[in-house]
């Protein structure tokens, strides 16, 4: 077992309610949940797998692919859902060449879906780490991302 | 059980005490709709369907409230059907509308809740949302799980955590894109699922459903032909093919309960490859030959040679019929008492140590009591693996708060449910038991007044311990002196104990020592003779323990009578109208020796495959190619098959009729559920026919039923047996006579020896015969998977095999890094007798220096390593422990 890993659960006893701060410990510290971290952390308060995932998965906080370099985060909020969202979702999906919720292999990219994130005004939007880019078009994806392939930073 | 009765719309219900609402209606034949309520789970009143107005009280989910006196249930009111419209079509506006290609179509839980509310349409259709088609998972090879299909019932999430303990499926994720999923959202077959089917068998809708689906237009109640278990299964048929298996729910082992070999395992006996015609050799070539002129030339060459020249191989999957026919046909017939079968390779310890300390060699209690008991202390049995359905049982008496002791040198299953593993050597399972002993009897944990009243040779015993002090037994067990303690404790404080072992206590040189020291614990706890105690040997073949019963062995006659006491013999004389010989015959492993020197020439050998099965295979392999004459009979040309001068197509247990006896001594019905496949025929009455070419009498049966009433007649504790009453009654043996009801638990009042007491034993601690070294620095130890069975004749003939499709070597990540070896990786196993080439599988459930393989597989054949070096006295070899080293290829 990882050291790291040994050091988060010295905190804890192994009871079972003590699952969801183990997660969130865990989560802090990794940046997201490893599989073979959760199971480690069934064998430690002694929960089948599929439970600690069941319990992971049913709160929006976890995630389970670590972040990529560049994290994309589409917004499918009502105002970006009625202006096209679902469409700049499929194109972003297609330009960088993973799903919602996935995490490219080189960790380049991230991309997960959010329920809003406050700029409806500017609809449809995205967010690329800190950095919001409202109504979007294709081409203004293309953009985005070309841009980001050249290693150029897409931050300014 | 009480009774209470109440009202449900206004008709007097009469029901249990403590039976739900719901459970009280569907006794009674009244439908009250449900979709999460199953009778084999507790109920979780999740879907709301089932609601009922209780009159003054209000609205109640039926499957969670239970029925109390005098209540007045209405299950239709305006409010009630309100509330299950609006639930049953949020559940069907999320569903496909495909019935017709469901296989659950007609036997579907919401189809029929659907047609009992009436179902509006265009309603419905207004409120469908755009479809969400998930992905099929199609991975594993029995049965598919369609998510889009699922009801959210929860049944399957609680079939596979409360029922099986493996806990694969839960619900994942929230709100709308809730699913039923297994850790990691894999595919079933990646996760941790061991594909007992079971939740498949409950689910509600067509979500989790088998691959293979034909209704069959037959049902017959039969016995699993796999473990010692002896699971209750109904077969199903069509025409002349098996096409469905499922659990007998009447059945009072398995209620209903199956493993991935009893529920699937059924692919074997409509196989392309089954023998349907016999075979001769000529000019080493088979060719395909008349029953006629087989059986003319066995009786023939049969005849030719007499008794010290012939050697006959029994089989612990035939039934007890066709055993006891075998060893009438040895002994009337050929004159010798050499007739053995493969639980010398297996339990013999177990016979030859029982009996000297209680009088009789079989488990002493039964698998139901198990559910009962405070404390299971299971050492040398992977019963998850060899034994499904008893896991499931231990493990549900865990739940229940029972103590858990594993002794295994491997960290098996099980251990996921011990309070305490110990991670013995190999073979010091002796040092280990005596070392748990000492601590009890320093710590006056024993049962005295047991002790006093019903045992003997306890001082003897005693002063036998002093050599077992914790510094020795830590040394050479390897098992921390804390927990040798801890263990010891709980056994002795934890009543009732039941003790479960298997193979890792029998195969050994010392296995009956091993066998005599679970029976000294035994005692020495007063855990013998009473409900959910005793010492408890799972015996592996379906028939394994009825082999035994009916005689297929050298030194007794059916029942355990002895060969060699002048009384009996002249018993059999009499009965079977011949002289009989009064000398024990050779032992299985003793019979390829005496091959070998010339003195057997002859070998009939019914359902063994000893070129895989036995230790140090290529000595047999020697041995049978120096016979003159060879007979094999069986249902498929096995590896041993191949080298028979005539080969015999036998039918398999679903096109025949018997019994097999399972470990608990229950002796239970085979039922023929369809002819035998082409021109093959049942063991018995080959062995019949041969005997009356030979111009024998004794062998006129023309059914198992008149064979069944022969042994009754002759075998004192199967006295009571016969087809009739086993329609009726569950029987376990001693069942003397017609009135008497079987026997569950064995020494409740005395034990069967001379003295009627049990008899400790003393005993030393013996190494294992071959031990590592400079050359042989690993030990090699024997294991089975849960996927295969034995040699894996019959399990490697179907899905079974996607399941596991080769051998791999356990070894500990230790010793991998010390050989540079990776996952996967292929390496020659090397011993003194034998190489091996196979993959390895790097895993801490092997412990550093010990490494394990099965024999499952023909093609790196475990046993040409493994040592032939046998136990004095029962004359078993050395399988779970031999010196091995490893190479890279
Ligand atoms: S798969 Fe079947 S049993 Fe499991 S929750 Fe879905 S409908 Fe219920
Ligand atoms: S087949 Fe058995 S182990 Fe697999 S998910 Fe179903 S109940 Fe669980
Ligand atoms: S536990 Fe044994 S008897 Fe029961 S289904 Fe499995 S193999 Fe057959
Ligand atoms: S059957 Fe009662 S709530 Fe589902």
């Amino acid at each position: 077992m990882e050291e790291r890993l040994k050091k988060i659960f010295s905190s804890y006893t192994g009871k079972q309610h003590e699952l969801i701060p183990i997660l969130q410990h865990t989560q802090n510290e990794y940046g997201y949940l490893p599989e073979n971290i959760m199971l480690d952390i069934a064998g430690f308060i002694r929960v089948p797998e599929s439970r600690v995932y069941s319990v992971a998965t049913f709160y929006g906080q976890f995630r389970f692919t670590p972040k990529g370099k560049k994290h994309v985060m589409v917004c499918r909020g009502t105002a970006c859902h009625v202006r096209g969202a679902p469409r700049i979702l499929e194109e972003t999906e297609k330009l960088i060449g993973i799903k919602e919720g996935e995490t490219s292999p080189d960790l380049e990219y991230s991309l997960e879906t959010v329920a809003c994130i406050g700029a409806c005004g500017l609809a449809p939007n995205m967010m690329v780490n800190d950095v919001t880019h409202g109504r979007l078009t294709n081409k203004k994806i293309h953009a985005i991302f070309v841009r980001k392939e050249k290693g150029e930073s897409d931050e300014k | 059980m009480d009774k209470i009765t109440f009202t449900i719309d206004g008709q007097k219900i009469t029901a249990d005490k403590g039976m739900t609402i719901l459970e009280a209606a569907l006794e009674n034949g009244i439908y009250i709709p449900h979709l999460c309520y199953h009778p084999d789970l507790e109920p979780v009143g999740v879907c709301r369907l089932c609601m009922v107005e209780i009159e003054q009280r209000g609205l109640f989910t039926s499957c969670n409230t239970p029925a109390e006196p005098e209540i007045a249930v209405r299950t239709e009111t305006p409010e009630i059907e309100k509330v299950r419209r609006v639930t049953a079509e949020l559940l069907i506006v999320n569903h496909p509308f495909d019935c017709l290609i469901c296989e659950k179509n007609t036997n579907c839980e919401l189809q029929k809740i659907a047609h009992f509310i009436g179902i509006d349409e265009e309603h419905i259709n207004k409120m469908r949302k755009p479809e969400r088609i998930l992905p099929i998972d199609t991975s594993n090879p029995f049965f598919i799980y369609d998510p889009n299909r699922c009801v959210l019932c929860g049944i399957c999430v609680r079939t596979c955590r409360n029922t099986v303990s493996i806990s694969t499926l839960d619900f994942m994720d929230r709100g709308y894109n809730s699913i039923v999923s297994t850790f990691g959202n894999k595919p079933i077959l990646e996760s941790r699922c061991v594909s007992c089917g079971e939740c498949v068998a409950r689910c509600p809708v067509g979500s989790l459903k088998p691959k293979e689906t034909p209704i069959p237009s037959r049902e017959i109640k039969t016995t699993c032909p796999y473990c010692g278990v002896g699971c209750g299964l109904i077969l199903g048929s069509r025409g002349d093919k098996i096409v469905s298996s499922r659990g007998d729910i009447e059945n009072p082992i398995n209620k209903g309960q199956l493993c991935v070999k009893g529920r699937f395992g059924h692919e074997f006996i409509n196989h392309p490859e089954r023998l349907t015609t016999p075979l001769t050799k000529k000019d080493g070539l088979f060719v395909e030959t008349s029953w006629d002129e087989a059986l003319e030339l066995i009786a023939d060459k049969f005849s030719h040679y007499n008794g010290d020249q012939f050697v006959a191989l029994s089989s612990a999957k035939c039934t007890n019929e066709e055993n006891y026919i075998m060893q009438k046909f040895t002994r009337a017939v050929m004159g010798t008492n050499t007739i053995d079968h493969c639980a010398r390779l297996c339990h013999a310890p177990s016979v030859a140590g029982l009996a000297q300390s209680f009088g009789s060699g079989a488990m002493t209690n039964s698998i139901n009591e198990i559910q009962y008991t405070k404390s299971i202390f299971a050492i040398g049995t992977n019963t998850t693996s060899a034994h499904p359905v008893i896991a499931y049982k231990i493990k549900n008496a865990v739940k229940e708060g029972s103590k858990l002791i594993v002794a295994n040198p491997k960290e098996i299953d099980l251990c996921e449910f011990a309070d305490i593993f110990l991670q013995h050597r190999p073979g010091t399972d002796v040092a280990l038991l005596m070392g748990i002993m000492k601590v009890i009897v320093d710590e006056n944990l024993y049962d005295r007044d047991f002790i006093n009243k019903r045992c003997e040779n306890f001082t003897d015993f005693k002063s036998s311990l002093d050599n077992f002090t914790l510094d020795f037994v830590e040394r050479i067990t390897g098992v921390h002196r804390d927990k040798i303690i801890q263990a010891a404790v709980t056994y002795a404080t934890h009543k009732p104990g039941m003790l479960f072992y298997a193979m890792g206590i029998t195969q050994h040189t010392h296995g009956t020592d091993n066998v005599l020291a679970t029976s000294n614990i035994a005692l020495l706890t007063g855990n013998i003779g009473k409900p959910s105690t005793g010492v408890n040997p799972l015996r592996g073949q379906n028939n394994v323990q009825g082999a035994c019963d009916l005689g297929a062995l050298p030194n007794v006659y059916p029942g355990y009578q002895k060969v060699d006491v002048p009384a009996i013999k002249q018993k059999f004389e009499k009965a079977w109208n011949c002289t009989l010989s009064e000398e024990p015959g050779l032992t299985h492993t003793e019979i390829f020796d005496s091959i070998l020197e010339g003195k057997i020439k002859v070998l009939y050998q019914m359902g063994e495959n000893p070129v895989i099965s036995e230790a140090n295979a290529s000595h047999v392999i020697k041995a049978i190619e120096q016979l003159e004459f060879f007979v094999a009979q069986d249902i498929f040309l096995t590896e041993t098959a191949r080298y028979a001068d005539v080969v015999l197509p036998a039918s398999s247990f679903a096109e025949k009729d018997g019994t097999f006896t399972n470990t608990e001594r229950r002796v239970q019905r085979v039922r023929k559920a369809i002819e035998p496949l082409g021109e093959s025929k049942p063991d018995w009455q080959i062995t019949c026919e041969i005997a009356k070419r030979m111009g024998k009498e004794g062998f006129d049966f023309t059914h198992p039923v008149q064979i069944m009433d022969e042994i009754a007649s002759l075998t004192p504790s199967y006295g009571g047996i016969s087809y009739e009453r086993l329609e009726y009654h569950d029987l376990q043996w001693p069942c003397p006579n017609d009135t008497h009801m079987g026997t569950p638990i064995l020494h409740s009042e005395s034990f069967a020896t001379a003295s009627g007491k049990g008899k400790f034993m003393p005993l030393t601690y013996k190494p294992s015969f071959e031990l590592p070294d400079d050359d042989y620095p690993l030990i090699l130890t024997t294991d089975r998977s849960l996927y295969h069975f034995h040699t894996a004749t019959m399990t490697r003939k179907g899905g079974l095999v996607k399941l596991r499709d080769r051998e791999l070597v356990e070894i500990n990540p230790q010793d991998a890094e010390e050989l540079g070896l990776t996952n996967a990786q292929l390496v020659k196993v090397i011993s003194r007798r034998g190489v091996v080439k196979s993959q390895i599988k790097i895993t801490d459930v092997s412990q550093k220096g010990v490494i394990s393989m099965t024999f499952h597989f023909a093609e790196s054949p475990t046993n040409l390593l493994t040592n032939d070096a046998i136990d004095p006295v029962a004359k078993i070899p050395e399988t779970k422990v031999c010196a091995v080293r490893i190479e890279k290829v």
